[in-house]
């Protein structure tokens, strides 16, 4: 579960400012020679800000457990995908919380950003699914431009740099990027504190702990597809019966070269039944 | 935000034309000549070095520049023009390799190039570039590649071209001298260019600036004795030619 710091500083001020000040430039002449080009590149997608509001400041009030007024946000959530000789695994529970409260069972973390490319969801279930819709505009309009499809290390910096911009503002977002390039399946964790890593396996979530410990010992780079989906499975399993903000199903996607396939949706309880009857087999 | 600023300069004829472009491509026409041949596994580029005064730094002047490891550019007209498009090309080169982590590829540079020079036909209060461009070098696939852009900003993919004074006529020869042959071998197509451009500059290794790149290499300027080198093997060339017609008759 993320929580969300609070960071005073005039710099928030000023990003503000800046991000208002870009709706309002429209002719860039003589200027500044950053923004002559409005290339997918080298631009972000900014959203105005209204003038004048500290963002970081307002989300306090609604966050801080004595205000009057309170706004919980979905976080909560148990998400892990590995990078295995036949691509990529992508398994996700579907649990949403809104502080004790258990909102909804059938959440999509999964987001379909292209045929070939996945985002998971965690952390504030908004700023992910904008955002990595946000970024499934921006890998399209690249493609279209350069005639090619977009390399997963291109489409996560791509959502790397915008989030930066409102570091420190509040959004609260731990994705994983996947998909199959020319350089073979590629895996990307990206954060909203600006953190962008590849690595061949990654969990995310309040229940990341305790699928890592299942992740991590059944995992081999030479796994068949049967094994890896089991294996995607049983490690989610795991951390929806250990943590209470995970839950609901397992959505699994398999991703190979030709795209994303989703294999299975399966209930954490048939599992549960499952495993244990296989236990007991033994 | 002056409101000096707020006047178009290039606007439309009654009959369609754009002239302050128009204008732009005379200024490339006086420009001094560059020419570019793309072989299989090689790319050259070639200028006509002007003559310098006689106190003057021979090494100043320098009309091939590098955009980045495996990208090159030559140009013809203005060359104060050419110094903003080569810093603003450069900077570009790596921005992409920043956000995209993979080099540029040439086609992707050309149309940044490309853009920026059409930007600068619809802007308030400034006028186009004034120089024609030859862009040279190798995608990360190791295909070769030769681009021209002109004032306009439009770019077109060549085999081999030429540019500024006199380049009809370079590209006249060019066209009857580029077969595959000439492209599958590294040697011809050096002395392609040469020749191409020996056919307007006054003959000398002093007046020609030779540079060439293969793949995965940087960009090799080649020295003045190499110059004099290929120069010495064409004339003999062309003696043997003339030889073999006398006998025929």
């Amino acid at each position: 579960m993320k929580r969300i710091t609070a960071t005073k500083a005039t710099t928030i001020i000023k990003n503000v400012r800046k991000t208002s000040n870009i709706s309002a430039m429209y002719h860039d002449f003589g200027g500044s020679s950053t923004h002559l080009l409005d290339d997918a590149l080298t631009s972000t997608t900014n959203f105005t800000v209204p003038y004048g509001i500290d963002p970081v400041e307002s989300l306090k009030e609604f966050t801080n457990p004595k205000s009057d007024v309170k706004i919980h946000f979905d976080h909560g959530t148990t998400t892990l995908a590995f990078k295995f000789q036949h691509g990529v695994i992508v398994a996700v529970d579907s649990r949403a919380t809104a502080g004790p409260s258990i909102e909804s069972q059938t959440v999509k973390k999964v987001i379909e950003i292209n045929p070939y490319l996945l985002g998971t969801m965690a952390g504030g279930a908004a700023d992910c699914a904008y955002w990595e819709r946000v970024l499934a505009r921006q890998c399209r309009i690249y493609e279209l431009r350069n005639k090619e499809r977009i390399s997963v290390a291109a489409a996560s910096k791509l959502l790397a740099n915008i989030v930066y911009n409102y570091k420190g503002m509040g959004l609260s977002m731990g994705t994983m990027i996947c998909g199959w390039d020319k350089r073979g399946p590629g895996l990307y964790y990206v954060d909203s504190d600006g953190e962008r890593m590849s690595n061949n396996i990654y969990s995310v979530g309040s229940g990341s702990v305790y699928a890592y410990g299942v992740l991590d010992s059944g995992y081999r780079y030479d796994l068949s597809v049967e094994e890896a989906i089991d294996l995607g499975r049983r490690s989610i399993y795991h951390a929806t019966h250990r943590d209470a903000y995970s839950g609901g199903v397992v959505n699994l996607y398999h991703m190979k070269e030709s795209g994303w396939e989703f294999i299975s949706q399966t209930d954490v309880f048939d599992l549960h039944y499952q495993y244990k009857a296989e236990k007991e087999k033994k | 935000m002056s409101s000096r600023y707020d006047r178009a300069i290039t606007v439309f004829s009654p009959d369609g034309h754009l002239f302050q472009v128009e204008y732009a491509q005379e200024a490339v026409k006086k420009g001094s000549t560059a020419v570019g041949v793309r072989g299989n596994n090689i790319v050259v580029l070639g200028v006509e070095k002007k003559a310098v005064a006689k106190l003057q730094e021979d090494r100043t002047v320098r009309k091939i520049a590098l955009l980045d490891d495996h990208v090159a550019l030559a140009f013809a007209g203005l060359t104060a023009d050419a110094r903003i498009l080569i810093n603003r090309a450069r900077v570009e080169c790596q921005s992409h390799k920043l956000t995209v982590e993979d080099p540029v590829t040439l086609e992707y540079i050309t149309r940044y190039i490309a853009q920026l020079k059409q930007k600068y036909t619809q802007s308030n209060g400034r006028r186009p570039f004034g120089l024609s461009a030859l862009i040279i070098g190798f995608d990360y696939d190791g295909t070769p590649h030769l681009y021209q852009t002109d004032p306009s900003g439009t770019y077109h993919e060549w085999k081999a071209n030429a540019i500024g004074r006199s380049a009809k006529p370079v590209r006249e020869f060019l066209e009857k001298s580029y077969t595959d042959e000439v492209a599958g071998n590294q040697e011809e197509c050096i002395k392609l260019a040469l020749k191409a451009l020996l056919e307007v500059v006054q003959s000398g290794a002093k007046n020609v600036e030779l540079a060439v790149m293969r793949d995965k290499e940087p960009l090799k300027m080649l020295e003045l004795e190499e110059v004099e080198k290929y120069i010495a093997e064409i004339e003999k060339e062309k003696e043997e030619e003339a030889e073999k017609k006398k006998q025929k008759k």
